[in-house]
């Protein structure tokens, strides 16, 4: 679908086209909304990692002035979830709580003094049970069970092998296995969660605003867990500050803050605080990883395995999703000849784990990309040129049937290593020349990809993945109507622009409208970098659609064949006839031509997924499988502080091959954010429990990089135009997070020979490692 | 217990009975319906509400109203001018320094205090002044850029008016 590009704008850097409202403070988020006539909503959250609810009285609340609506456990005896086949979680714990600060009951009142005071008077009684906290003592025997029927607390175990590994790994000249242990993480968007929900008693009807990414989801699960006819619903996304995969799930508050408004009859606002998102969570998991690569002398991959633990929380979430793209990325980046996989995603009493940006990849990723670069070292080879020994040729399938139809990852190796002058400086600066005092600096670097949307999505229900509606009205004016959720990545920019390029019209004349379900077409959702691939090809059919009509009135009125009208810029005119001579139809002409041929025209453009692109035959094969991959390399230049263990990264090069930059300026804006985020993770972001109480859930201490330590990051784009992608465009929001971390690792290594084997690379953990380090080289020296 | 402030907001003289405990924040947000200030976390961490409070940038979540008395604030509403952007939001509108635009309204006051002292500020000096200001999209780059930017716009307007 690589359409010829008309007029220009798509592929032009251009602000976003809600950019204004956020600049000025006019844009509403969903707690800007108009409280005044609210309830103020209040969760009351379980104080105990695990134990059965023995008793809730809310009599003494219930008395309290002001107290509207209290519900409970009680209220709701229906689960909810993001995958159909795992839903086992309830909004307001029943029996059982499973983690600490679960909630267990909720409060409208007429402010939120009251509504605290209310929690307050909540008698709740709760029998303790034994807790794990960490993956491993959850899967000892004798750990408390968490959910009936799941023995060892394993939620999911996936065992996946490829091609045969035992002949890779005998053919293989050098193998090489290392267990790293990643960090939890939160995705910390800076807009907390918060929901308003409106109910009338009178037409039983409820309206929503949230935070939601993917407000259809929230709408399906609403329903479900209200027991309500969908068609009584509606669900408005406003304004979102950031998600990174914390919304695409229904989150409890969502459904609580809707069964307040139906037990009050009226309008609750609920806005979380940042400690209660922490508690809300739905993070990367803690991972633990430990894999087996083998290279030939060439330095050619011939077996990896791959064995992951996750400690995935209390509940479901989206576990099985991860776990599966864990093993399933392991392919469609590198030339491997055989995978064996053995995942396990383990229920622990912690906050649920859920996507998050990079799901399922980064901490495998990780793994690969540390062990390969320390291989290519112990074979004396360039880490440049290990990778390019198994880069792929696209079009191929992987061993696990992901459809890879541009690759552009050999480009965007050459890219960063010519930028970061990769061959002269990285010897200089191992011998410490442009260091501070005390400090070694270091180049290392790493390769990674990500999907462009799910290929099939978790709610399969036979539609087209995504739908856009398009207007064209009495006024010259094109509106676009999507469900695609803008959470501040510029997907709406994106739809207005495939309609201005293939419309061949001014930005200016286009208005998008967006995620009212009463109003705008049903979509999947933000998530799996979808919205640019699958709602900008629904985008570009609508429009083409559009033009049809357009091109069709204009051959009536100037007389002329269809195929005969030549459109450039908002003129429409005969093709090939005298310049001067003819007559020039402007757009404002022909939309009123098209408009007395049948009133308003309204139309719609549909994507869905080729099926040769939905994955292998095995089961759980859907996941990972996608229209198309982003590719990135980076280079990562660190200095660490051989006595404090301090790391500072003092520049990024990043080059992504996202098949065609739509909007380059977007495109810069991820790759860039991307590349932060994945640094954050490798440099301080942790979460923390003690006894399953997050010691972590404020900004001071979930530490993610302020602007002081923040590098210059270099960015290049890789234009591989995908054929399937909307003007050849693939994802460009998630693919260069995952090649930070290791990149971050292999820079340590080259700065003071340390291999790093866990993530953050805290002072603390650097130091303590460097000691380690220092001393098994005295004992190492004394021994010879 | 409440008292009378009188204070300026934008520009206008208020004069509003106000509890001793209310916050600024709620003060503007809910009597005022100035919701640009935004909480982002739950006390003095993130920087999304921050405003100018005579001139100085002052996180209005860990800020009492009532020690406003007497004062000019300024949020973000009060900045462009009939509608037009100031320098520093057309900088931060053209190079994308706003991704969800969460931080953007305390990360722009923050800015226009720092220009204000320091109209040609080094990258360094953007980073000193913004440090307490939080964001989660951009990685900060478009963010100094935004700055930078203005800064250049802001000598090349006052080159043309002098």
């Amino acid at each position: 679908m690589n359409t010829k590009l008309r007029n220009g704008a798509a592929g032009q850097p251009l602000p976003l086209i809600d950019g204004i409202e956020k600049v000025t403070g006019r844009a509403v988020f969903t707690a800007d909304l108009d409280g005044a006539d609210c309830l103020t909503g209040r969760i009351l959250r379980s104080p105990v990692s695990h134990g059965r609810i023995v008793r809730i009285d809310v009599s003494k609340a219930r008395e309290l002035d002001g107290v509207v609506a209290i519900v409970t456990g009680t209220d709701c005896a229906l689960t909810y979830g993001v995958i159909p086949i795992a839903m086992n979680e309830y909004p307001m714990a029943r029996d059982k709580v499973r983690y600490r600060g679960e909630p267990v009951a909720a409060v409208a009142a007429v402010d939120a003094a009251t509504a605290e005071r209310a929690l307050e008077l909540i008698e709740l009684e709760i029998e303790e049970l034994p807790a794990s906290f960490t993956a491993a003592e959850a899967r000892k025997v004798e750990a408390g069970q968490l959910h009936e029927g799941k023995p060892g607390n394993l939620e999911r175990e996936v065992h996946h092998e490829f091609g045969n590994v035992a002949d890779g790994f005998a053919k293989a000249a050098l193998v090489h296995q290392e267990s790293f242990d990643c960090a939890e993480i939160n995705h910390a968007q800076l807009e907390p969660h918060a929901a308003l929900a409106e109910y009338d008693p009178e037409r039983h009807r409820l309206t929503m605003h949230t935070v939601s990414q993917v407000p259809f989801y929230v709408h399906l699960m609403l329903a479900r867990c209200l027991e309500m006819e969908s068609s009584q619903i509606r669900v408005v996304k406003p304004f979102v500050g950031g998600g990174f995969g914390a919304r695409t799930e229904t989150l409890n508050f969502e459904i609580i803050v809707a069964l307040l408004a139906r037990a009050a009859g009226g309008k609750v606002m609920m806005r979380l605080t940042r400690e209660e998102c922490f508690l809300t969570h739905r993070g990367r998991p803690n991972t633990k990883v430990t894999m087996k690569i083998g290279l030939d002398r060439a330095g050619r991959i011939t077996a990896v395995e791959c064995e992951a633990v996750m400690a995935g929380g209390a509940y479901a979430g989206y576990g099985l999703v991860t776990i599966l793209y864990a093993g399933a990325l392991l392919h469609g980046i590198y030339q491997l000849p055989s995978v064996k996989f053995d995942g396990y995603r383990v229920y622990t009493n912690t906050p649920p784990c859920g996507a998050m940006r990079g799901h399922g990849t980064v901490d495998v990723r990780h793994a690969f990309e540390c062990i390969l670069d320390r291989m290519a070292r112990e074979m004396g080879l360039d880490p440049f040129e290990v990778r390019r020994a198994n880069l792929l040729e696209a079009p191929m399938y992987t061993a696990n049937g992901l459809m890879v139809n541009s690759y552009g990852l050999a480009e965007c190796l050459d890219k960063v290593q010519t930028a970061s002058d990769w061959h002269d400086r990285r010897g200089r600066l191992a011998s410490g020349q442009e260091s501070r005092q005390g400090s070694r600096r270091g180049l290392g670097m790493a390769c990674s990809h990500y999907v462009s949307g799910a290929a099939k999505p978790v709610h399969w229900t036979g539609e087209p993945h995504a739908v856009v509606s398009m207007k064209l009205d009495f006024d010259g004016s094109v509106t676009v109507l999507t469900g695609a959720s803008d959470i501040g990545q510029g997907s709406s920019t994106i739809v207005a622009i495939a309609a201005a390029e293939i419309l061949s019209i001014d930005i200016g004349r286009v208005r998008v409208v967006t995620n009212d379900s009463v109003i705008t077409p049903k979509d999947n959702g933000s998530y799996s970098s979808r919205v640019t691939f699958m709602v900008g090809n629904a985008a570009i059919e609508a429009a083409k659609a559009l033009r049809e009509k357009l091109v069709n009135a204009a051959a009536i009125k100037l007389e002329v064949a269809v195929e005969d009208i030549e459109c450039e810029g908002e003129s429409f005119f005969v093709k090939g006839a005298n310049a001067a001579s003819q007559s020039v139809l402007s757009f404002q002409d022909v939309a009123i031509a098209a408009l007395a041929l049948e009133g308003t025209i309204t139309v719609k453009g549909t994507f869905t997924t080729p099926v040769k692109a939905q994955g292998g035959k095995h089961r759980g094969g859907a996941v990972g499988s996608t229209m198309g991959f982003s590719y990135a390399a980076q280079v990562v230049e660190v200095e660490v502080d051989v006595d404090t263990g301090q790391v500072r990264v003092e520049k990024v090069w990043a080059a992504l091959d996202c098949g065609f930059a739509i909007n380059p300026l977007a495109v810069e804006g991820q790759i860039e954010g991307s590349v932060w985020m994945g640094m954050g993770q490798g440099l301080s972001e942790e979460t923390h429990y003690v006894d399953g109480l997050p010691a972590h859930a404020s900004f001071l201490d979930y530490r993610f990089p302020t602007i002081a330590e923040s590098p210059d990051i270099d960015v290049q784009i890789v234009e591989s135009i995908d054929p399937l992608g909307p003007f050849g465009a693939k994802e460009a929001g998630e693919g260069a997070l995952s090649g930070f971390p290791p990149a971050l690792v292999n820079a340590v290594a080259d700065a003071v020979g340390l291999d790093a084997n866990f993530l953050p690379l805290t002072p603390d953990r650097v130091q303590a490692a460097l000691i380690k380090l220092r001393k098994a080289a005295r004992r190492k020296e004394a021994a010879s | 217990m409440k008292r009378i402030i009188s204070l300026k907001v934008n520009g206008s003289p208020v004069e509003d009975a106000v509890s001793d405990n209310m916050l600024l924040i709620d003060y503007l947000r809910d009597s005022k319906g100035l919701t640009g200030a935004k909480k982002g976390c739950d006390g003095g961490e993130c920087g999304a509400c921050i405003v100018l409070v005579d001139g100085r940038p002052r996180p209005s979540c860990i800020t009492l109203v009532a020690t406003c008395d007497g004062t000019e604030i300024e949020t973000i509403e009060g900045q462009a001018q009939n509608g037009r952007l100031t320098p520093l939001q057309r900088a931060f509108h053209e190079n994308l320094g706003a991704q969800c635009g969460f931080c953007t309204p305390g990360m722009i006051m923050t800015a226009t205090s720092l220009l204000r002292d320091n109209p040609t500020p080094d990258d360094e000096q953007i980073k000193e002044a913004l440090a307490n200001n939080l964001c989660r999209c951009t990685g900060y780059v478009k963010i100094i850029k935004s700055v930078r930017r203005a800064a250049e716009m802001t000598q090349e307007m006052t080159k043309v008016t002098s």
